[in-house]
C-alpha cells in the first residue's frame, strides 16, 4: 500500500517535472535472454555506441550497467532515457554449467560467485525503475517461476511493464506462447540481434510510458 | 528417495516475510522438496530469490520453485468480492507452491495448472533415464518417461 502511494506520488511529481527527467528503463529477465543485446541495439541506433558485453555464454552481464541521456524519438515525439541493464534473475547459479564453455574451474567459480551477487543487485535495483522491459527468450518456456515472480514484483510496485519475446529470427521461437503465459500485459515479439521489429517496440514503449 | 515435505498454511501464517523465506529454504538445504499450501507474496518471492542466491555455495546450488494459482477467468464481482472476503478472513490459501534443491530438482514446467518435477533420481537402477513426477488437480501420478 505505502510502495503504491509512493509511486502515485512520484508519478505526480514527474508529471510536474517531466521535460527535466530522466526516464529510468530498466531492463530485466532471466540469464541469457537477451537484455544487453537489446539495450546495446537501443544505444546503438540512438547513442551509435554500446552499453555493455553480449554473449552466448550465460551471466556474462554481472554488474548493473547504466547508460544516461539516451534520447529516442519517435513519430515526432522525444523522451530522454537512462537505460539500466541488469544481470539476469536465476534461482540457481552452478559453476560446472560455466565448465561445458571450456572456462577453467577457478574462472567459472568467480563467474558463478559475481553472478549471485549480480542477480542481488538487479533485484534490490527494482525500486528504482520507472518502466521496465522483461526481455524473455521465445524459444524457452515462459511460464517459469523468475519470469512470473519478476512480473509479479513489478506489479505489486505498480511499475509499467513491456514483455519482449526475443529472438523470433529463431526458429523454436513462439511470441504466442509468451502473449499466452502474460495476458494482462504488452507483448512484442523482437529479435534484438537483427533488429527484426525493433519500430514495433519503440511503438510499444511510447504506448507504455505514456499511460504512467 | 525424494523426501517430500508439505507446509501447511497454518506452519506459516503467523511467520513474518522473513521468518516464512527462513523455514522454507531451511527444508529445502536439508535435500527436501517443499509441497506449500497457498503461495508467498511478490516480495516474498524475491526475498526467497536474494536469500537463495547469498546462500549458494559449494553444497548448495540454488532452488526451483513453482508456483500454481487459480486463475479467475469468469468470476462476477459478487464472486471476486467473496473470495477478497475469505482472503482477509482466513489468508490466501489458494494455490501450491512446489521449492525444491536444484541439486535434485532439474527442472520444474508449469502448463498451467499441471506441474511436472524433472529431477535427477533415476527410476530404477538399470535405467539412467530422468524420472518426471506430475501433479495436477490434487493428485499425484508417478509416470516413467
Amino acid at each position: 500500500m505505502i510502495r503504491i502511494l509512493t509511486n502515485f506520488v512520484k508519478r505526480i511529481f514527474l508529471q510536474l517535472f517531466a521535460e527535466k527527467k530522466q526516464i529510468k528503463l530498466g531492463f530485466y529477465g532471466p540469464p541469457n535472454s537477451g537484455k544487453t543485446t537489446l539495450s546495446n541495439k537501443i544505444c546503438k541506433d540512438w547513442l551509435g555506441e554500446e552499453i555493455g558485453v553480449a554473449s552466448k555464454i550465460p551471466h556474462e552481464t554481472r554488474n548493473v550497467t547504466l547508460k544516461d541521456s539516451v534520447v529516442i524519438k519517435h513519430r515526432g515525439k522525444e523522451l530522454s532515457f537512462t537505460l539500466v541493464d541488469t544481470p539476469g534473475i536465476a534461482t540457481k547459479i552452478d559453476y560446472e554449467e560455466f565448465l561445458k564453455y571450456k572456462m577453467p574451474e577457478a574462472v567459472a567459480k568467480k563467474r558463478a560467485k559475481e553472478a549471485t551477487k549480480g542477480g542481488i543487485e538487479a533485484i534490490k535495483w527494482l525500486d528504482e525503475m520507472d518502466c521496465v522491459v522483461v526481455v524473455l527468450d521465445a524459444t524457452k518456456n515462459p511460464y517459469s517461476q523468475v519470469n512470473v515472480t519478476i512480473i509479479g514484483n513489478l506489479a505489486a510496485r505498480d511499475i509499467p511493464v513491456l514483455i519482449v519475446a526475443n529472438k523470433i529470427d529463431l526458429k523454436k521461437a513462439s511470441i504466442k506462447k509468451v502473449e499466452d503465459a502474460f495476458p494482462q500485459y504488452e507483448v512484442v515479439g523482437l529479435s534484438a540481434l537483427e533488429g527484426t521489429n525493433i519500430e514495433e517496440f519503440y511503438e510499444s514503449l511510447f504506448r507504455i510510458i505514456k499511460r504512467r | 528417495m525424494l523426501t517430500l515435505q508439505f507446509v501447511p498454511y497454518t506452519d506459516i501464517e503467523k511467520l513474518d516475510s522473513a521468518g516464512r523465506i527462513k523455514k522454507l529454504l531451511t527444508i529445502v538445504k536439508e535435500e527436501k522438496i517443499v509441497l506449500m499450501q497457498g503461495r508467498l507474496k511478490p516480495e516474498e518471492e524475491t526475498g526467497l530469490i536474494e536469500k537463495t542466491m547469498e546462500s549458494i555455495g559449494k553444497k548448495f546450488t540454488g532452488i526451483e520453485i513453482c508456483t500454481i494459482y487459480p486463475e479467475e477467468v469468469n468470476a462476477d464481482l459478487f464472486g471476486r468480492l467473496k473470495k477478497e472476503f475469505y482472503k482477509v478472513l482466513i489468508g490466501d490459501r489458494e494455490g501450491i507452491t512446489v521449492i525444491g534443491p536444484a541439486s535434485l530438482i532439474k527442472e520444474i514446467r508449469r502448463d498451467p495448472n499441471k506441474i511436472q518435477l524433472f529431477t535427477s533420481v533415476p527410476v530404477r537402477r538399470t535405467s539412467p533415464r530422468r524420472k518426471v513426477v506430475s501433479g495436477k488437480a490434487g493428485k499425484t501420478h508417478k509416470k516413467k518417461r
